[in-house]
């Protein structure tokens, strides 16, 4: 059999199990087959050739236990979270699903809500979070929230406020370890330079931003522009040194919250100095 | 030693299968099932051979019930009546009425008795509600973020406060609460089942629900070990896994027709309101949001998983209804073949 023969009878019994609804998902509505052949598919472009992603210190992430990657969190609209899927999916030796914890606004969202639970990720909430962990998977989360992403170009790479610091205390309940995690370039797709707050309260949005192409150029604007990214992966910090109890005790999980967050602005600041400037083409 | 069961809500597919697997235990002396209206006869659509069960006819909200419990010294309780859709004639009034005043009464019987040792109530699963900031999966002591405020759902949601009641008053009494996931099989008759029967699904735009179903078997299975052995709590009961309402439908080779969720709303009412199916609110919301629970607790329990997941229940649903849902794979076939050619 030839390979584009192969590659024919590949799809085709793809197409059938589709068709057929003979595929599994699991139960929070990960879809892995989807995700790999279709949606991650649809995002890979942007990946490899818009943004020319690269990865370092994908040593630090587990291949087969349950961790948790902490991120910064940037760029109006969270492409980041989708880079960070593909980068471990595609780069990770052990092409880890990512499972991320998202804001309820995602799921009250039609389209949106079902699209994410089929990627894999879920709600930002103790009972998941734990969860996920309990079962050995690789679980992310932006404590920055909607601070992070929304937030105006002018403070671009800056850390927000870590909220409650609840991931902390999940990672110490389920004894994994977390893996900080430094994403640059995002900051630069969508310079947010105003904020339509009456609109964006209307609407039921967090923010509505304006940037130098939005809402100008209309759909246009939509589209992100090419900086350069670097995803980095630090060094674990070890939870199991910490007794599951201690995860109801707030000065332990702040003070870790803030340890994290420490290191991930100075992971952060040394990423962005090697990698230059945002449009290296253009400057 | 069980001795006498008394079965409530026998006319309706589960209970007159637990009630008839009951009689035919022979370690149980006396079965007794009450039920509002007398059970479906053998010939029509739905019978079950109830074996030697005792049929006794009660107005669940009247006193009579207590007489039952009194006169043949029942020792184990298995309450089955809970209705998850208004009857044909009475409407959402006397729905709740059988419901709650069925349930207090009932109780209050149990309360007075000196020989009920042991009480199972069957509750759903719809107690949780469903809603896009609920966890993805429920366990049995999660706090839903919005409670049901409709129908069947809030109903079963006083039915346990009342049995949260009774177990505190009555200690010696062992309680099992059963919160079953939608029923699924060749047997069952729900809203659910019906709405899979339809030539095509309206679904909510945009909205995927994970659902997960327990065969009618399983559900017997767990209702048969509860009413002979002590396992006082409250569990999950669900075939494994999950599947989505696209899942669904490809499976049954059904069309679906997304409308926006207005609509589906608006259609849902209408449905309901011309007598074809009986989508209340709080089944529209399961449409768009889904539910999951876990079901580990009554695994560890019983010391059993169900024999049926949800999918290997909803093919046997699709068997038995004679849903082939083939023509798809058979499409899908045809088309290998003439590429492989």
């Amino acid at each position: 059999m030839s390979d584009v023969d192969r590659r024919v009878a590949e799809l085709l019994a793809l197409l059938r199990r589709r068709v057929t609804g003979e595929y599994e998902v699991d139960e929070f509505g990960f879809d892995p087959e989807l995700t790999d052949k279709v949606l991650l598919e649809l995002v890979r472009p942007l990946y490899r050739d818009w943004f020319r992603v690269e990865t370092t210190g994908m040593e630090h992430v587990p291949a087969d236990s349950g961790a948790l990657v902490v991120a910064n969190h940037s760029g109006t609209i969270p492409l980041d979270g989708l880079m960070l899927q593909v980068a471990l999916h595609d780069h990770h030796p052990a092409r880890r699903a990512l499972r991320l914890l998202g804001a309820d606004l995602v799921y009250r969202l039609p389209l949106l809500g079902h699209l994410a639970r089929k990627s894999g990720h879920t709600l930002a909430c103790r009972e998941d979070a734990d969860r996920l962990l309990r079962k050995g998977e690789l679980v992310g989360v932006f404590p920055e929230g909607f601070k992070g992403v929304g937030k105006p170009f002018s403070e671009r790479y800056r850390l927000q406020r870590f909220g409650r610091g609840g991931f902390v205390a999940s990672a110490i309940r389920a004894q994994t370890p977390i893996v900080p995690c430094a994403i640059v370039g995002a900051e630069e797709i969508y310079p947010k330079i105003g904020d339509l707050r009456l609109l964006a309260r209307a609407l039921g949005l967090p923010y509505l931003p304006v940037t130098p192409l939005f809402p100008w150029l209309g759909p246009l604007g939509a589209v992100p522009l090419p900086s350069k990214w670097v995803i980095g992966f630090g060094e674990p910090v070890r939870t199991d040194e910490f007794d599951p109890a201690d995860a109801d005790d707030p000065m332990v999980v702040f003070h870790l919250t803030d340890q994290i967050r420490e290191i991930i602005q100075q992971q952060l600041n040394e990423l962005r100095l090697r990698r230059g400037h945002a449009f290296p083409p253009f400057f | 030693m069980t001795h006498t069961v008394l079965v409530t809500g026998v006319s309706r597919h589960i209970g007159a299968r637990v009630a008839s697997v009951l009689a035919a235990d022979p370690e149980i002396g006396r079965v007794i099932g009450v039920d509002t209206a007398p059970p479906p006869s053998l010939s029509s659509d739905g019978g079950v051979p109830l074996g030697r069960t005792e049929f006794v006819r009660v107005d669940p909200r009247g006193p009579d019930i207590a007489k039952v419990i009194s006169a043949a010294d029942v020792d184990t309780v298995v309450h089955m009546s809970l209705v998850s859709a208004p009857p044909r004639s009475g409407g959402r009034a006397l729905m709740k009425e059988q419901n709650v005043i069925g349930t207090m009464q009932l109780l209050g019987a149990c309360q007075r008795s000196a020989t009920v040792r042991r009480l199972v109530v069957r509750s759903t699963t719809a107690v949780y509600g469903s809603s896009p900031r609920d966890p993805a999966v429920f366990t049995e002591d999660a706090e839903p973020a919005e409670p049901p405020a409709h129908g069947y759902a809030k109903d079963a949601c006083e039915v346990e406060g009342y049995v949260r009641g009774f177990t505190r008053r009555r200690r010696d009494v062992t309680v099992t609460t059963l919160r079953f996931a939608n029923f699924m099989g060749p047997g069952v008759d729900s809203p659910l089942t019906r709405y899979f029967t339809q030539p095509v699904l309206p679904t909510a735009l945009g909205f995927d629900p994970r659902l997960q179903f327990v065969h009618e078997d399983d559900a017997v299975e767990v209702l048969r070990r509860t009413a002979t052995e002590d396992h006082p709590g409250t569990f999950n009961v669900a075939g494994d896994g999950v599947l989505l309402l696209s899942q669904c439908a490809r499976r049954a080779g059904l069309v679906t027709v997304p409308v926006p969720s207005s609509a589906f709303q608006l259609m849902g009412e209408l449905a309901r309101g011309a007598g074809l199916v009986d989508f209340s609110p709080e089944q529209l919301r399961l449409m768009r949001h889904g539910r999951v629970v876990d079901t580990t607790a009554l695994a560890a329990a019983l010391g059993r998983r169900p024999a049926f997941s949800t999918a290997t229940a909803f093919d046997d649903f699709l068997r038995a209804r004679d849903i082939a849902g083939g023509l798809p794979a058979a499409l899908m076939d045809l088309l290998t073949r003439a590429v492989a050619r």
